[in-house]
């Protein structure tokens, strides 16, 4: 239905939820300019040359299709770990499920509670990193989050952080339509690690933007799951300083459709950035992912490696660029897609994308998609391993490579388990 | 033990026949060879029997233990005692070697209704078996044969063989790629395993690997059957002459 209308209007239908909105202090203006952002660009639609692959109507109708819940186990994930708890039901924020944000060693405020005060430091960042993400691709639903977002954490670490902040995103509501937008701010020689887990609304659409200082470091893992119907956009824009170390994983499980844009900007010397996925979807889905690393400083690592399970119809979309600026020397970029397809209804869409300006170098990228080795499926069944056993072996050794990416040996356990328990209630 | 009567099989893909009438029979307890040249079905057969699918049987049967077993699953098969050592081992990135180990033993043992292996008792029988085969932990944690050496497969797939502890086992080719260590290495793991109830097929190109695992019948295969059967002189006969004198005489 977007597309028909004149694309307007249905920024003004978004807009028009702003209106009403009160004073936001220090982030009003931000939101002001967000909104004449999106106004001259418009929403995404299907001609545009970053949404070929994947319809974005359902993201940017006006009402949300609801969505049904799953009481699922999920809550309690990482639960194992010394963590800062911080719960959203429906993207509101609950203080009864929380942990306490005051007295830790990191600095932790709510979005909405800092909004009448002026001046704050995450006003340097709120928008403003989804700003400059906008050139050379569009982002509009980022920006239409800036515009409108109502809640998110405003974080800061300002040395070396021990327990993970852990964002908890439940669900209660059949049609809930959530946006919440993060500002992660890690100062020099700092660290931080964040998790995010839960299926957090029938719809949402989350920002985080983190800023890592020289030598400083950031550690995320995601995982995105299980209700079914939901759909989601997010975006991820970070901007990495000298030495700076950025390492991301997303596991995502289920969900009609997920839009996961990752957007980096290498901007000091000798910075460090990996981002990686694995997805696992049967039937209705339809799973994106959309990264764009630029290089533009000198001996910058860049690693992007995205693998995705599909089947019973399962649509899996990778859109990877890595963009080398003329004075990025010794620039080492290496991106992988795959997709593992177990039958024939489900497909894998690729575009992987190298624009170096530099002369000096080394950047690789690849992309594939295929079935499961039939040579491996035989020697596990040889060996009197059953097929669906051999089956979920082999798909959880094609995924192996994403997960390893995350450098935390028990929080690998903890993704191998949870997806061990996918492929388990999946077996025939 | 194994027991193959007039075994035709051609390609499922394409309309080419490549066993044309097999008979075969293990004794539990003995050893058989089978030699031939290159691409007269020696790996077929060994295919065939385990259930890799690509084949199609036209014809004939093979039990094993008196069942019937071209109907069965590959993994009903290795329950029911079947063992193919690969001529190829594969590689398994991302599966680790112990995993795969403990997962085939136990999931064997499952489907033949017995208790699975206790995690301790698995990791004293894996070592000590490991030890004889001089395979080294490093190699036991490795992802399955990945970054092996042709020695280390195949010493892998005697690992394998001496935890399953299979009634029936094929070895294909598995002194290919074998310096003379790695040789008597893995032919001491199967003249370990060698008692009177279990039965061995042993498929090589070479007398050298029957000096080592000594056979009780030789069979000649060319062109999809046994052209003939004898003892281990045969075997010896194949070393100096080649096989031509032998086709010329069944021709
Ligand atoms: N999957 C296959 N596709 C095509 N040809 C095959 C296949 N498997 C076997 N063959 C053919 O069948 C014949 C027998 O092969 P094989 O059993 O490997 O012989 P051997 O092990 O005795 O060398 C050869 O001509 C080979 O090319
Ligand atoms: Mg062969």
């Amino acid at each position: 239905m977007g597309f028909v209308e004149p694309k307007n209007s249905l920024v003004d239908l978004w807009l028009n939820r702003a209106e009403s909105l009160t004073e936001h202090g220090w982030s009003e203006q931000h939101r002001l300019n967000a909104q004449a952002r999106l106004q001259s660009m418009g929403l995404p639609n299907r001609r545009d040359e970053y949404w070929k692959y994947t319809r974005p109507d359902r993201l940017i109708e006006s009402t949300v299709p609801s969505a049904v819940t799953l009481s699922s186990e999920d809550q309690s994930l990482f639960s194992n770990f010394e963590q800062i708890k911080i719960v959203f039901i429906d993207g509101v924020f609950s203080p009864e499920m929380s942990d306490n944000l005051e007295g830790q060693d990191v600095s932790i405020e709510l979005l909405s509670q800092t909004k009448a005060k002026d001046g704050h430091w995450a006003s340097d960042m709120y928008g403003q990193l989804e700003a400059t993400g906008q050139s050379p691709v569009a982002r509009p639903l980022a920006t239409l989050n800036t515009a409108l977002a109502e809640e998110g954490v405003l974080v800061h670490a300002k040395g070396a952080t021990l327990k993970p902040v852990h964002l908890v995103y439940l669900r209660q509501n059949e049609s809930s339509d959530v946006m919440l937008h993060h500002v992660v701010k890690v100062d020099s020689g700092a660290s931080l690690s964040l998790l995010e887990s839960g299926p957090a609304g029938a719809r949402s659409n989350f920002v985080l933007e983190t800023d890592i200082g020289a030598a400083g470091s950031f550690r995320h893992v995601r995982i995105q799951g299980r209700d079914h119907q939901r759909l989601a956009a997010t975006h991820h824009f970070a901007r990495l300083h000298q030495e700076s170390i950025f390492k991301s994983f997303t596991l995502t499980a289920n969900g009609a459709l997920t839009r996961n844009e990752c957007v980096i900007e290498l901007l000091g010397d000798d910075g460090i950035a990996h981002v990686a996925g694995a997805c696992v979807g049967d039937g209705d889905f339809v799973h994106d992912d959309t990264v764009f690393v630029t290089h533009d400083a000198v001996g910058c690592e860049s690693r992007q490696v995205f693998k995705k399970v599909l089947r019973n119809g399962a649509t899996g979309v990778f859109q990877g660029k890595i963009l080398v600026k003329q004075d990025a020397q010794k620039t080492d970029g290496y991106q992988i897609s795959q997709s593992l397809l177990l039958d024939e209804d489900s497909q894998f869409l690729a575009k992987p994308e190298l624009e170096i300006y530099a002369d000096d170098v080394a950047c690789s990228h690849g992309s594939t998609s295929g079935a499961v080795d039939e040579d491996a499926l035989f020697y596990l069944r040889s060996r009197g391993v059953p097929k669906a056993m051999a089956t979920d072996m082999l798909t959880l050794s094609f995924l192996a490579e994403a997960v390893n990416e995350i450098d935390d040996d028990q929080l690998i356990e903890c993704v191998v388990e949870w997806l061990e328990g996918w492929l388990a209630r999946r077996r025939t | 033990m194994l027991e193959i009567k007039n075994l035709h099989v051609s390609l499922e893909e394409e309309d080419k026949q490549i066993l044309k009438g097999v008979d075969l029979r293990v004794e539990a307890g003995k050893v058989h060879a089978i030699m031939g040249p290159n691409g007269s079905g020696k790996s077929t057969l060994s295919y065939v029997l385990s259930g890799k699918a690509g084949y199609q049987v036209t014809g004939g049967s093979a039990t094993l233990l008196g069942q019937e077993i071209l109907d069965l699953e590959p993994e009903e098969r290795a329950a029911a005692g079947l063992f193919l050592a690969f001529q190829y081992p594969v590689e398994i990135p991302g599966v680790g070697n112990m995993t795969f180990l403990r997962t085939a033993l136990n999931a064997q043992r499952k489907m033949r209704g017995e208790e699975e292996m206790s995690a301790a008792d698995f990791l004293r029988i894996v070592r000590e078996k490991a030890k004889s085969l001089k395979i080294d932990a490093d190699m036991l944690k490795r992802p399955v044969n990945v970054g092996f050496s042709g020695g280390e497969k195949k010493r892998n797939e005697i690992l394998q063989m001496a935890l399953l502890e299979p009634k029936m086992c094929i070895l294909d080719e598995t002194d290919s790629g074998l310096d003379v260590d790695a040789m008597k290495l893995v032919s001491r793991g199967v003249n370990a395993l060698r008692d009177d109830t279990r039965g061995f097929l042993v498929i090589t190109h070479y007398q050298r690997l029957l000096d080592h695992i000594k056979p009780d019948v030789v069979h000649i295969m060319a062109d999809g059957r046994i052209v003939k059967t004898g003892g281990p002189e045969l075997a010896l006969e194949v070393e100096t002459n080649g096989y031509s004198d032998i086709l010329a005489e069944v021709a």
